[in-house]
């Protein structure tokens, strides 16, 4: 990069411009951070909210009645794992093997639609013994912050079925690194959101 | 400990804004309660200590900005100036030492006048007498009146208070309906009032007369008129305004109270000379209702861990917002189309009166008694044979 | 109309012909109006065949200062909005005493209030800020555009589905009467059923998601993109403060998201978040409300202050006394907003501990608010004050300010705020400083930098005269309030008994007619300019002596902003290269990579409006609809991966050769 320089008055020899056409880049990565972190927010927020209402079982079914700590657990495993398997995909992607990438993704859906799936046969359950949202504030509260994360999952796995479609059409050009990287930083951020729920609501919740 | 009573030297008084209250009714400057008076004092000081740094600010603007202008070219101008830590230094530290000073006396001052803590004195060197038993007096907003229950005496008032001088009385505050704020100026300062939960205001009147209050947070379309007249009275007088709600007034019971929970505009003030034991207490706990559950059982169940899975009846006799609604009673912010009225249209909301010349050619066009709400001053809430209105959002 | 009402319901949820208030005066003249000059509006344009030209040049443009631009005529138009609601409210409070009710009734009134609130914090004065921010923060830092440019476009567009959705309940249906917070238990389900609130609510989510986005894009602006050599503490003063605005912003807004969507699953579901029953907390949401609240005022306050440090140093001829201390002072209070929300609510029985703190916070919040007015005013010491109007808006707000800050720390000591808490004196205090410092502030915006966007500069007379108006107009209509205030007056009352009060009222809606006067000269300002553009046309790029690199550019900027991306050596960059004799270059230009337009944003807003207004009405099949649509467009949107183009250096080499014939010209 030349900086064309101009004498000035008091003598120094200074640049005042570039020459090239400055390009900045990585603030994609920067601001998919910052949108991670107003997500964080959302779910203190709800996080907050379980922590004032969760005890309100308004003369109704308490956590530790309804909660089944082994199905959690197995949900929780099917999302740790996807992300292992994603961490796998972003290896293959370094290496620039876009189809073992592509089949470490497909495993990484599996995972998380066994996870939302147990999410939502948990919920059945949970409705079909009359214990709904509209049952107390403690279940209004419970419904909501892990429905919110069953729906940030249910995001994350149309983006996977696109980015998948995306990566045969275009391969492992620039810009699908790129989103590779977001994915990646999103499904684990929802990783990390589900350890704060599994501990702060389930365990916590039940074994108090 | 108690706040200092401080004597302000008139002048402050010649401040613009204040001055402008030489000639009006500027209650919150000179109100006619002890607490109320400390909190005026608490604005005086604030707005004094201030005054310090605000009025060398406005004149320093007004100096620099007539001084510096462009066509004044005798003034130093300096383009490079900007630094200079003695300034920085003062900058910082004035606003500070004024503000640690706002602090203490805010620190102080929110102690001593804790709403919820009983008063200490009852005027400015006039420690409450040892064995005074303060006034107590039971407060429900409702819509868009208020209820006052006085347990020693037995009687309970609908938009009206009364006190005797110099006797500390307790508020205890809640809500029958959405939130609501109580505030009687020249008394004390407001508290708000809520549904479930009690509020507490310690307050003492040290002059007779009578004195507005009102509900300071809006609560709905009858929101204007929530206001009812508090009376600084003697003790005799005190008295003789009890034997008089002995005397004209009805009791009430709990189907009383339903009928008078139905919103009413300007409700007119009523009486009555007994109240069926534990109102007052089912109203704040939520379970007025013939069967409900109260709140105070539901949370000694949470407590205990819940209701367990075959708790379905506890359900319906907790809900207590919905069954407002189920009474026939319009909430107070419906609008379009759960209202039952066409949109912005000049029908007035369930309890409203009539507007003389609002919905004039509107009220004609109404049949009488289906939707209007009881114009007649006097009636408390709707024709019974009304419908309710729609409740499409339950 | 329709034999099966099932059907009917099916087709139309809940929304019928009643909706329509074709039987109200006031809205059906309302309407006339709306409909008889957007008519017109929409006749011009198509006269002019201007629709292609529209869309292409401005509605998909991803410039950062076409979108600014939008940004600021949306927040004027709903300005004007805001404004008519303040008029219809003062003239009820300034006639509705005794026998007279006024011409109102209380459930239109109510109506009014909330929508003059809500309209002028998140339609008003966000989109204003936002469009200021916009324009000139890339041009202020060295930029071609912001980091993200299609999703800026995106932004602007949802605003706008907000504005729109908050504009339908004006003709179909009604607003919320609930106060512009909506406190729950008044805005719950039970409480005030029917589409008023939820109108509020997806006003509010549809523009939440444009703001949170805009905010995002911006902090990424200035963290990545400034020019070669502006390091942090060599930002113009502006560029900090639309940094901590929009850190507020992005960690602001996702609670109101949040705090909105748990009292939609009330409505929609019936879930018990803040309900008075079955373990609800209505307190919960009056906390939560104001986590975000009281950042938001420091959003809107925060460019303001900005502006003013960029207006009293480029009109005192001078560098901003103490930058430094003035960043730590933005820093400051950026931060003390987060712990300063209870003093909202004072009065809802906190111990004296928690009003205590909350109230000692606040007052400490004035420190470096105080350090802010001195550093002005020791700008201006010793500097060569040009009176243009920008420096006119400055001093006006440095007054009317100092006494709203001190109104607002006699708020923030509990007791007192027993006394002065929901009455009119608290109206009076947050008038005081959002008019006499946001609305100030974006005033003298628009004057300073209104050369820059379009290349000339404002008529001075009717500037004078939108000053004056305004600010002679804003005592006139606010003191009164501080007095009604200590009358112990509360705040949304729509009749009063005592007569006593009544000429106080009549003085404020005097007052707010003169502030009308300065709103119409400021209207009439823009249009006077326009036809004599001419004769006000500015050459140089740099009217005002500016100090920061945006005036060292043409008038109105190149698509590209810079042509050569500039280097800084010091603050107040372009004064720094005046002063050391830079060139400007006039040769090796370079092709220049740019984004392309897309109208992506404003069809994904399209649908996220519909969704809104189908949500609202309970019409399940055009909401799920809306939402498929939404989906596929977003995706469908992935699928484009040529976003970009380049500037031919040929077209640079014209547009700036046209640059050096009228520099040549002028000098």
């Amino acid at each position: 990069m030349t900086h064309p320089s101009t004498p000035t008055a008091d003598g120094e020899a200074l640049a005042f411009y570039v020459a090239e056409d400055a390009h900045a880049e990585g603030s994609t990565m920067l601001g998919f951070w910052i949108y991670l972190m107003s997500d964080c927010l959302i779910f203190a927020v709800l996080f907050a909210t379980f922590g004032v209402l969760g005890r309100n079982y308004a003369a109704g079914p308490s956590a530790a009645e309804l909660f089944e700590l082994p199905t959690v657990a197995l949900n929780t495993a099917m999302l740790l794992l996807s992300s292992i398997t994603f961490g796998f995909a972003m290896l293959a992607m370094e290496k620039e093997k876009l189809r073992t990438t592509l089949v470490w993704m497909a495993i990484t859906g599996l995972f998380g639609m066994a996870f939302v799936g147990l999410e939502l046969n948990e919920f059945a359950h949970l409705i079909h013994d009359g214990a709904t949202p509209q049952r107390s504030a403690f279940l209004s509260s419970f419904f909501t912050l892990v429905g919110t994360h069953g729906l940030h999952v249910s995001v994350g796995l149309i983006w996977i079925v696109t980015l998948m479609v995306q990566l045969g059409l275009y391969g492992l050009n620039p810009a699908n690194k790129r989103r590779l990287m977001c994915l990646s930083m999103f499904w684990h951020f929802l990783d990390v959101v589900w350890i704060g729920v599994f501990s702060f609501v389930y365990l916590v919740s039940v074994l108090q | 400990m108690v706040l200092p009573h401080v004597r302000f030297p008139r002048i402050l008084l010649m401040v613009p804004v204040f001055g402008l209250l030489g000639g009006c009714n500027a209650v919150l400057l000179s109100p006619s309660g002890d607490v109320a008076l400390q909190q005026r004092d608490l604005i005086l000081a604030s707005t004094a200590l201030m005054l310090l740094i605000v009025i060398p600010v406005l004149i320093t603007t007004v100096v620099f900005a007539w001084r510096y202008r462009a066509s004044n070219t005798t003034a130093p101008y300096d383009p490079e100036w900007h630094h200079s830590t003695q300034l920085e230094v003062l900058i910082w530290t004035a606003p500070l030492l004024i503000i640690i000073a706002l602090g203490a006396l805010t620190w102080i001052s929110t102690h001593v006048l804790d709403p919820f803590r009983a008063i200490e004195r009852v005027g400015p060197g006039r420690p409450v007498a040892a064995g005074v038993k303060p006034l107590t007096v039971e407060v429900v907003a409702l819509d868009w009146k208020w209820l006052f229950f006085y347990p020693d005496l037995g009687i309970a008032t609908v938009n009206e208070l009364a006190a005797p001088v110099d006797v500390p009385i307790q508020f205890k505050i809640t809500s029958g309906t959405v939130m609501n704020s109580f505030f009687v100026p020249a008394l004390a300062g407001q508290i708000y009032a809520m549904a479930g939960m009690e509020t507490k205001l310690s307050a003492v009147i040290n002059k007779t007369g009578d004195y507005d209050g009102f509900s300071a947070n809006y609560s709905g379309a009858g929101f204007s008129h929530m206001n009812f007249k508090f009376h600084g009275l003697t003790q005799q007088d005190f008295d003789t305004w009890v034997a008089k709600a002995k005397k004209d007034g009805k009791p009430l019971d709990q189907a009383g109270f339903h009928e008078l929970e139905k919103p009413t505009e300007a409700e007119p003030v009523h009486y009555y000379k007994s109240v069926s034991p534990g109102l007052y207490d089912s109203i704040l706990n939520m379970c007025a209702e013939p069967g409900a559950m109260c709140a105070t059982e539901m949370m000694h169940i949470d407590a205990n861990g819940g209701g367990g899975k075959e708790s379905e009846a506890n359900l319906e006799r907790l809900q207590s917002d919905k069954h407002k609604v189920r009474e026939g009673n319009e909430s107070p912010g419906a609008t379009f189309p759960a209202s039952g009225r066409a949109a912005h249209g000049d029908e007035q909301p369930q309890g409203m009166k009539a507007r003389p010349n609002a919905g004039e050619a509107n009220a004609q066009k109404t049949e009488p008694g289906t939707k209007q709400g009881d114009a007649m001053p006097g009636m408390p809430g709707m024709k019974k044979d009304s419908p309710a209105p729609a409740q499409l959002n339950n | 109309m329709f034999s099966n009402l099932d059907l009917q319901k099916l087709v139309f949820g809940r929304l019928t012909l009643e909706a329509i208030p074709y039987h109200e005066p006031i809205l059906l003249i309302t309407f006339a109006m709306v409909a008889i000059g957007g008519g017109a509006l929409l006749g011009v344009i198509t006269y002019y065949k201007a629709w292609a030209y529209l869309w292409t040049d401005w509605f998909t443009s991803v410039d950062h200062k076409k979108i600014g631009i939008m940004y600021v005529v949306l927040a004027i138009v709903m300005l004007v909005r805001g404004f008519s609601d303040a008029l219809l409210m003062r003239a009820q409070q300034a006639i509705s005493f005794g026998d007279n009710q006024g011409y109102l009734p209380p459930h239109h009134y109510d109506q009014v209030f909330t929508a003059h609130g809500v309209i002028m914090i998140f339609f008003m004065a966000m989109p204003f800020v936002t469009g200021l921010m916009n324009f000139v923060v890339p041009l202020q830092i060295g930029a071609r555009d912001v980091a993200f440019p299609f999703l800026n476009n995106f932004s602007f567009w949802m605003t706008v589905g907000g504005a729109i959705t908050i504009m339908l309940s004006l003709f179909v249906g009604e607003f919320a009467r609930t106060g512009w917070l909506a406190y729950p238990p008044l805005s719950e389900g039970t409480f005030s059923p029917g589409v008023g609130v939820d109108y509020y609510i997806w006003a509010l989510q549809i523009a939440g998601i444009g703001t949170t986005l805009s905010g995002i894009n911006l902090i990424a602006t200035i963290v990545k993109m400034r020019a070669p050599g502006m390091t942090m503490m060599k930002m113009p003063i502006f560029v900090w403060t639309s940094l901590c605005t929009n850190v507020l912003i992005v960690a602001a807004f996702p609670i109101l998201t949040a705090v909105l969507v748990l009292l939609s699953l009330d409505r929609y579901v019936g879930t018990h978040f803040f309900s008075n029953d079955l373990g609800g907390n209505p307190m919960m949401y009056i906390n939560l409300i104001w986590i975000w609240g009281h950042p938001e005022v420091y959003i809107l306050i925060l460019p303001a202050f900005g502006i003013f440090s960029e207006v009293t140093s480029t009109f005192s001829g001078k560098r901003l006394f103490g930058y430094a201390s003035m960043v730590y002072a933005t820093v400051v209070i950026t931060i003390l907003s987060y712990l300063v929300w209870l003093h909202h609510f004072f009065t809802m029985g906190s111990g004296a501990s928690v009003n205590s703190f909350f109230g000692i916070t606040t007052m400490i919040i004035s420190i470096p608010t105080g350090a802010k007015i001195f550093n002005w005013l020791f700008t201006m010491y010793r500097g060569r004050i040009r009176y243009e109007l920008p420096m006119m808006w400055t001093v006006a707000f440095i007054i009317t300010f100092v006494i709203g800050g001190m109104t607002g720390v006699m708020l923030a000591v509990p007791p007192a705020d027993f006394m002065l808490h929901n009455g009119l004196f608290l109206i009076a205090h947050f008038h005081n400083v959002i008019i006499g410092g946001v609305v100030f502030g974006l005033m003298a915006g628009v004057s300073y930098w209104f050369p820059k966007a379009f290349g000339f500069r404002l008529n001075e007379f009717w500037g004078h005269m939108s000053f004056w108006f305004w600010v002679v107009g804003f005592y006139f209509a606010f003191m009164p309030l501080y007095v009604l205030g200590f009358m112990g007056v509360t705040r949304r009352l729509s009749h009063f008994d005592d007569p006593s009060l009544q000429i106080w009222f009549v003085i404020a809606a005097f007052g707010a007619l003169l502030i009308a006067v300065g709103i119409a000269s400021f209207i009439i300002q823009i249009v006077v300019s326009f036809r004599n553009r001419e004769a006000l046309a500015d050459l140089t790029g740099d009217p005002w002596h500016g100090r920061t690199l945006e005036w060292s550019t043409a008038s109105p900027p190149p698509d590209y902003n810079f042509a050569f991306t500039p280097m800084v050596h010091d603050l107040d960059t372009w004064a720094d290269m005046k002063k050391r004799g830079y060139v400007r270059p006039l040769e090796g230009y370079k092709p220049i990579h740019m984004p392309k337009n897309t109208g992506a944003g404003a069809i994904l807003s399209a649908f996220a409006t519909i969704f809104g207004f189908a949500m609202i009405w309970y019409i399940w099949w055009l909401a799920a609809l809306a939402l498929f649509a939404i989906l596929v467009t977003a995706i469908g949107h992935t699928f484009n991966y040529r976003r970009d183009f380049y500037i031919p250096a040929e077209e640079v080499v014209a547009t700036e050769g046209r640059r050096s014939q009228l520099l040549a010209e002028h000098a």
